[in-house]
């Protein structure tokens, strides 16, 4: 057998300068991601020569055995992972099935989209003043509805499930993967799949899930197991939310490495590698429900139901959990930017009794300086991986799948989003000094485009797969080069997509902290080193403050990657379905 | 791939290590300045609090115009960040040339890296401005936590546990043990301390031992010398009796001190503490906390401890942050910190010991309405041995740390 015409003209032009793309990328991550693992595997089995660790031992994993936390933080951190990301996931994906085409999933699309950039601490925050006992809720109405003249003494934040935690993990999540839908969806002729299925009598949702999820969710997939190893080792949120006796096992880890004793930097280790595992083990489980649920989903397509009566019910369903979901982020961070104003503000007043613009002028001129640092820095890597990931994806393209070259490393990329940042750190910070990189601009670029990359990967490469080839034969067969179907038509083609996977891009660079702060040995101030700092006072109006200037710089870059494609292509009507 | 990777990484760090610099001498004071004029030094500190990153600021501008040495303010959401960064230098070989040069750092910290010896001096008692320094009055300054500092931290401010509360919702707040398990059982829900092993819900169970148990000397002793239970029976007896009334009923605790001070500003609870005497003071000024909060102590007195400016042993710019240590020690600069509209913060620095003029910008500040004035201080108490600390926090771990 010959290969299909498509791949025979991918795999008979010369692969090009891309060729060589998947290998720098392995070369300039591996290094560091093996360093920075490296950096948790020896400590956690006791070698660290610097804190007296000389002889390897199973030392670290007694004392992490013997912490009698242990079962509950890691029963914590899986069941909140898995109910945040399969409540997220059917969130969106009811909303889309629903609800995608209308006017109002496009309201819905332009008031989630946003929250995307959102740094979850200022969610969080946010969403715990709004639900607390003391919070604006119970401000506005009390006491005249409830009779509180004080705040009632209920566990509504940090409750032992890790409910509260959950709640604002999905709220943060659901933007981002409808955001991967959406662009996944430009891929895909959903519009034409559900006319069919609806001419045939299917109702909405179940027709869309019969026809369009399959081919939908292929091309989420990576996106979900992001958001299922984030949520399983988020610490921020969890600090803020999460329950607290004990923590998640990745804030256990984060209280050990910043314990004053240093020998519990040993047990830290090991604990950063027993999460590890879990949330290997985790994709492992999720991706064998994935065959479950295809198999019962294939049995339930064949078996015809139509499911008309469904839609009454499904989609206001899906239209109050994503408008709560929306609603919930920015009213609490509307109470946010009121607290940056504010005077003095006490229960159960329903707005502060004053405001000034005390903390805005006392913060300006930080703001200036690190919003400049900010930007170069997020536009600078950003930049940097997109064209290093569209490479990739081009190179492993025009080879074909018959003959895969050094794109096996490339699942390596994906190791930093499975390790706890913190205690990958260390590994990371040594081998940047060993290389000769002390600090500086230089460094914490490279060092973010470690944590940058995965996710410019993730959100690219699917929707890039998925792509028709034949358009490819086409251009071919029109006499253009490998280098101008990429140019003219593929690139065109998957703009939304490309600028969506810049958008997360620059919004991971924008969150990060400890690799700005730790790598860049404190010569880099970005707003979110000044955010983190700042918020660990507990101080409402500064954090309010932060918190608007963060979010207003990643929600430009989603702003311009839903706009700009339409503004490019005003001219090319339904080159977006 | 990995090896050729790694050895290129082994040659770089070679070829990275620059001509080694004699470290600065801290007793040839004038050399000091010399070579520390056009440094700049970076000192890392805990960047939480807006009034103290002003601070950091002000104190940045003064050693500029005096010294001609730039200081910019690395600013910390922990401490350990800090240390994590001295450690990754220090396995990478990296002795000299090192980011940090100075660390704000208190007692657990600092001790930590004095013992990994990651940290340079002794250099304390040859600063010029030591002379001004209390060490009969806060012996703090010399001994941290019973261990002591041998010079290898400047001290720059002195802090005390006082606790605080509004005085329009409690009238008579409760100044003992005993009275305090009264209050929180009259008044369920209205008090919590943050959740051990955080330093401030240390302290505060530190303190009720102290006051509790029948065997006070021992704790200036390490644990394993004493009969530990026998020790700390009445603090887990007390705990046991009060954990019921607290703020939810004990199945959740505040994060840290700052935490606290929300849940007070929030009105959940009515009676938080903090390190700071002036905290209070200045929360009223920033519209924080309303103007019927105060402090008060306990009866038998209140612990205390001191921050310490200490300078990581592969420190580059040294002699920067020698003159920096200096500097915040100078009177003017003490009384600013001391001011409430600025911090609060209580001097290291002895009335006794100062030039008349300098005694008089101590005397001339306006404590604010909230914070004790010295005399209502009560005596200070002893820090027990850091080992009480470690053993007393996974013991309450055990006890009050899980979920039921």
């Amino acid at each position: 057998m010959s290969p299909a015409p498509e791949l025979r003209a991918a795999t008979h032009s010369p692969v090009g300068p891309v060729a060589f793309a998947p290998g720098v990328t392995v070369l300039l991550l591996a290094a560091p991601v093996l360093a920075g693992l490296a950096g948790v595997v020896l400590p956690a089995f006791g070698w660290q020569p610097v804190l007296g660790g000389r002889a390897l031992t199973l030392d670290p994993w007694r004392t992490l055995a013997d912490w009698p936390g242990l079962p509950r933080a890691i029963w914590l951190s899986l069941s909140t992972g898995f109910a945040a990301t399969a409540v997220s996931l059917a969130i969106t994906l009811l909303l889309t099935a629903a609800w995608h085409g209308t006017r109002t999933f496009d309201a819905l699309m332009r008031l989630l989209s946003p929250l995307l950039s959102v740094p979850h601490a200022a969610a969080a925050f946010g969403l715990a003043f709004l639900i607390a006992p003391s919070g604006w809720i119970a401000r506005i109405i009390s006491p005249w509805a409830t009779g509180w003249e004080r705040p009632p003494d209920l566990l509504l934040v940090n409750d032992p499930a890790g409910v509260a935690l959950t709640l604002g993990l999905i709220a943060k999540e659901v933007p981002f993967l409808l955001l991967m839908t959406l662009a996944a969806l430009a891929q895909i002729d959903s519009q034409r799949s559900l006319r069919v299925a609806r001419s045939m009598g299917y109702g909405r949702v179940a027709g869309w899930a019969k026809t369009v999820l399959p081919a939908v969710y292929r091309q989420i997939r990576l996106p979900v197991y992001a958001v299922l190893a984030y949520s399983m080792s988020v610490v921020d949120m969890a600090l803020i939310l999460g329950p607290t006796r004990p923590p998640t096992l990745a804030v256990q880890v984060l209280e050990w490495i910043t314990s004053p004793d240093l020998a519990n930097r040993f047990n830290a280790a090991a604990g950063a590698l027993l999460q590890a595992l879990l949330v290997a083990g985790a994709l492992v489980f999720w991706w064998l429900g994935e065959r479950v649920a295809a198999r019962l989903g294939r049995r339930w397509a064949e078996g015809g139901a139509r499911h008309l009566r469904a839609d009454t019910v499904l989609r206001p369903l899906a239209l109050f959990a994503a408008g709560t979901t929306a609603l919930a982020v920015l009213a609490g961070l509307a109470a946010l930017a009121l607290w940056s104003v504010a005077g003095l503000w006490q229960f159960p007043d329903p707005l502060p009794r004053n405001v000034n613009l005390r903390t805005w002028a006392g913060q300006v001129p930080a703001l200036g300086r690190a919003t400049g640092e900010t930007l170069l820095i997020g536009l600078v890597t950003t930049l940097l991986a997109i064209t290093l990931v569209i490479a990739c994806l081009e190179a492993d393209h025009r080879r074909g799948r018959l003959r895969r070259g050094a794109s096996w490393l490339l699942p390596m990329i994906y190791l930093p989003l499975l390790v706890p940042q913190i205690a990958f750190l260390p590994g990371l910070q040594t081998f940047a000094l060993m290389a000769g990189m002390d600090s500086g601009r230089v460094v914490v670029i490279a060092a973010h485009l470690v944590f940058v990359l995965p996710y410019v990967f993730l959100s690219l490469s699917d929707p890039w797969r998925a792509w028709d080839r034949r358009h490819a034969v086409a251009a071919a067969t029109l006499g253009a080069r490998p280098s101008r179907v990429l140019w003219a038509v593929r690139l065109p083609m998957l703009l939304r997509a490309a600028l969506v996977a810049a958008a997360v891009g620059f919004a991971v660079s924008v969150a990060q902290y400890l690799p700005t702060l730790v790598l860049g040995g404190g010569r880099i101030e970005t707003l979110t080193t000044e955010a983190v700092a700042l918020a660990s006072g507990a101080n409402r109006r500064v954090i309010g403050v932060f918190a608007v200037a963060q979010m207003l710089l990643p929600m430009l870059g989603f702003l311009l990657a839903l706009g700009l494609p339409a503004l490019v292509f005003r001219n090319r009507k339904g080159v977006w379905a | 791939m990995r090896i050729p990777l790694l050895a290129a990484g082994a040659l770089l760090a070679s070829l990275a290590h620059t001509a080694g610099a004699e470290p600065p001498d801290p007793a040839d004071w004038p050399a000091v300045l010399a070579e520390a004029e056009g440094q700049t030094v970076y000192w890392h500190a805990w960047g939480g609090d807006p009034r103290i990153n002003d601070f950091i600021g002000w104190v940045g501008r003064e050693l500029d115009a005096r010294h001609g040495v730039r200081l910019v303010h690395v600013k910390l959401a922990d401490t350990a960040d800090a240390v994590t960064r001295v450690i990754a230098e220090a396995s990478a070989g990296r002795d000299e040339g090192g980011a940090v040069d100075a660390i704000w750092i208190n007692g657990t910290n600092f001790l930590s890296m004095k013992e990994q010896g990651l940290l340079y001096g002794p250099f304390a008692q040859d600063l010029p401005n030591w002379v001004f320094v209390d060490t009969q009055a806060n012996p703090t300054v010399e001994i941290d936590y019973t261990t002591p500092v041998e010079g290898l931290g400047a001290p720059w401010a002195m802090f005390r546990k006082v606790f605080e509360y509004d005085s329009a919702r409690v009238p008579e707040p409760p100044r003992n043990a005993a009275a305090l398990a009264e209050w929180v059982r009259a008044s369920p829900g209205r008090f919590t301390y943050p959740q051990p092993p955080d330093f401030a819900g240390m302290g505060f169970l530190k303190q009720l031992l102290i006051e509790l148990t029948d065997a006070p000397e021992a704790l200036q002793r390490p644990v394993d010398e004493a009969d530990y239970d026998a020790v700390t029976a009445p603090l887990w007896g007390w705990l046991d009796q009060v954990t019921p009334h607290l703020w939810r009923a004990g199945r959740a605790y505040p994060q840290n001190e700052p935490g606290l001070g929300q849940l007070l500003a929030d009105g959940e609870v009515d009676i938080g503490f903090s390190y700071n005497p002036g905290r209070v003071s200045a929360a009223i000024a920033g519209a924080e906390l309303p103007d019927t909060a105060r402090t008060f102590v306990f009866e038998n007195g209140t612990l205390g401890n001191s921050s310490f400016l200490s300078i990581p042993y592969n420190a580059a710019n040294k002699a920067g942050a020698l003159v920096l240590a200096n500097l915040i020690l100078e009177p003017a600069v003490q009384a600013r910190a001391q001011n409430p509209d600025v911090l609060g913060f209580q001097t290291v620095l002895g009335m006794d010991l100062l030039a008349p003029e300098d005694r008089a910008r101590f005397a001339a500040l306006d404590l604010g309405i909230a914070t004790l004035p010295p005399d209502e201080m009560g005596p200070a108490l002893l820090e027990p041995h850091p080992s009480w600390e470690t053993r007393l926090a996974a013991d309450w771990r055990q006890r009050f740390g899980l979920a039921e």
